[in-house]
């Protein structure tokens, strides 16, 4: 379909791509400005000479950052869950939204609403925290992982691709005389993986960033995430950077590699955020799909 | 020998139990195999209610919930008896009703976004934009504080590096550290996180009205705006008549991981919604009983608004929310 251009149609297509170039230009310029500042000379960083373009290239930031006591250990938290935390899921999520697509489950109305419900309910924080600590789920990797097995948007997305599934396709199975779990494995896994690929992107980012569980369940330093870490440097920089400077290993850096409290926090935000920048342009399509599934049901 | 007795009487009794479990009714088998996870949303989401007798006793971390003193209904009366609590609780629901209403009434702008976004002519573009605008949402609420902090802080932030380069000022001004329009900062902070990704699904729902009315209305010499009144937008309400009863379903539960994050003792008055005071009451505080008070109340609330936004889904779309 040809539009005319006239000159009102052409101030309209001006007009409408600057603003959303400006709107653009605003989600991604300050990882852009992060970025340069954690790769310059830590002396025109320091002076405010790093506005637009980086100078003086160095990468000593990112070294110096995993000397930092506990930063190893939370990337490895971060990471083990990350991984753990979606496998589980993706079991436990996909398992019973098959199970729940079955019409001839025992009572099946019943038992989706008992899961869906939970979206949209629960008994409030604090009984939440004193159920975790009786269940011994304080200060335990675990938290991090069982609670989230069984997800009522996973198990949605997952429900509502099976149901899209041909029939005959399981049938034929069934007649050959494949139970329920060959049929899953064998049958819907394969024709699945689309929508798996999709929980599996959305659990990970989730898992990544997931920040206030630690917040109410873990009090040792050894269960902290990334997450967690970052937030702690951002409120107490300047403690941090002391520390830094005071090193041995620091002492004989030249000023242009001396961390200050602001590199510290943008080199950390960095190591953050760089996975999820890594692996964004690659999956933004199972997002889109993901969440046009989950639009069919809430 | 012995050995070898038991295993094989081992394996009977196992091959026992599976010739039980292959003559099973289909949906008894279905239900036994749901089993282990159905638990484990029993555990986590509904075990925690038993955690409601709280409210009812001087409970304290560590304590026996039978050492502990019965109170009855002490916590629930002190929200309107206790001038001090009353007003907290005031500060507090006036927050949370100004930051959900504030959402409410900037759910038109992804609408907006979606079909301004799908008037544009290059699709190459369209993709890039859809693309990068909605990376924000993919960070946490710790990023979005610290990316807020490098761009507007006094000293490293870009927008007052911007300034004193161009000459616009002398000295840096402190953005962060005002304390007006805390509301308007924190709405600003979810759109900008917020609006590339929310805008997916009406482009999706876009891509679907029937093209040929675009075509007859043109024919028939409307404009771009009057196909897009007339077409466009009724073609979206369904899609965004479902996520406002979702948002009016989850009036009262704002979350709290940004006000957690953006938190301080100067802008506390104006930031902490009742999941946040829930969380300063209880965790911080220790004071478990009103805590648990508070969020067994916002439950009961939320439950309500729930079921009131599936009814109003049910008579107007015919369809439910849950």
């Amino acid at each position: 379909m040809k539009k005319r251009r006239n000159p009102s149609e052409t101030m309209f297509q001006l007009l409408n791509y600057a603003v959303f170039a400006l709107f653009t230009l605003a989600c991604v310029f300050p990882f852009y400005y992060i970025f340069i500042n954690t790769i310059s000379d830590n002396h025109l960083v320091k002076t405010g000479k790093i506005l637009l373009l980086p100078s003086g290239i160095q990468f000593s930031n990112y070294l110096q950052v995993f000397q930092l006591r506990g930063l190893g250990n939370a990337a490895f938290i971060s990471v083990a869950r990350t991984v753990l935390g979606t496998l589980f899921t993706l079991v436990g999520s996909c398992f019973l939204g098959y199970t729940l697509s079955k019409g001839e489950m025992w009572q099946r109305k019943f038992w989706y609403r008992f899961v869906i419900i939970t979206m949209y309910f629960n008994a409030g924080l604090i009984p939440w925290y004193v159920t975790m600590k009786n269940l011994g789920l304080t200060n335990n990797f675990w938290a991090y992982v069982l609670p989230g097995i069984v997800s009522p948007f996973f198990l949605i997305l997952f429900k509502t691709y099976v149901e899209s599934i041909p029939a005959s396709l399981e049938e034929s199975a069934q007649l050959d005389g494949a139970g329920y779990m060959v049929r899953f494995v064998r049958i819907v896994l394969p024709l699945a993986t689309p929508i798996i690929a999709t929980i599996a992107v959305f659990a990970s980012v989730g898992q990544w960033n997931s920040f206030l569980d630690t917040v109410f369940l873990m009090r040792q330093s050894k269960f902290f995430t990334l997450q967690y870490v970052l937030y702690q440097y951002l409120n107490e920089v300047n403690a941090v950077a002391a520390t830094l400077r005071n090193s041995p290993t620091a002492q004989h850096l030249d000023p242009s590699k001396l961390l200050s409290p602001a590199s510290i926090r943008m080199t950390i935000s960095m190591v953050v955020v760089l996975p999820i920048l890594f692996v964004y342009p690659f999956f933004q399509r199972f997002f889109v799909k993901g969440i046009m599934i989950g639009a069919v049901k809430g | 020998m012995l050995q070898s007795d038991a295993r094989q009487h081992g394996i009977q009794r196992r091959t026992g139990i599976v010739k039980q479990f292959v003559g099973m009714r289909p949906g008894t088998k279905l239900f036994l195999l749901s089993a282990p996870f159905l638990l484990l949303v029993f555990i986590f989401s509904y075990l925690p209610l038993y955690g409601w007798i709280y409210a009812f006793f001087e409970y304290r971390a560590g304590l026996k919930i039978f050492e502990t003193k019965f109170i009855g209904f002490k916590y629930f009366l002190s929200l309107v008896n206790n001038p001090v609590t009353a007003s907290e609780i005031v500060r507090v629901l006036r927050n949370t009703f100004v930051m959900s209403f504030l959402g409410i009434l900037t759910s038109w702008m992804p609408v907006a976004f979606a079909i301004f976004l799908s008037e544009m002519r290059s699709k190459k573009i369209r993709g890039i934009i859809q693309t990068l605008s909605t990376l924000p949402n993919f960070i946490s609420w710790i990023l979005v504080y610290s990316v807020v902090w490098s761009m507007f802080s006094v000293g490293d932030g870009f927008l007052n590096r911007l300034l004193l380069t161009l000459n616009l000022v002398d000295t840096e001004i402190n953005f962060l550290a005002s304390t007006e329009h805390v509301w308007l900062t924190m709405l600003g902070y979810q759109i900008w996180k917020g609006l590339g990704w929310s805008a997916i699904m009406y482009l999706a729902a876009i891509t679907s009205i029937d093209q040929e009315q675009y075509e007859a209305a043109t024919v028939d010499g409307a404009g771009r705006f009057r196909c897009i009144w007339h077409i466009t937008v009724p073609g979206l309400m369904p899609t965004y008549f479902v996520l406002l009863l979702l948002s009016i379903a989850n009036f009262i539960n704002n979350g709290m991981e940004q006000y957690f994050v953006f938190q301080n003792p100067m802008n506390k008055a104006f930031i902490e919604v009742l999941d946040l005071y829930v969380y300063n009451k209880g965790m911080i505080g220790n004071n478990i009983p009103y805590a648990t008070v508070v969020s067994m109340l916002k439950s009961i609330v939320s439950i309500v608004l729930l079921f009131t936004a599936n009814k109003m889904s049910k008579s107007v779309r015919g369809e439910s929310i849950l």
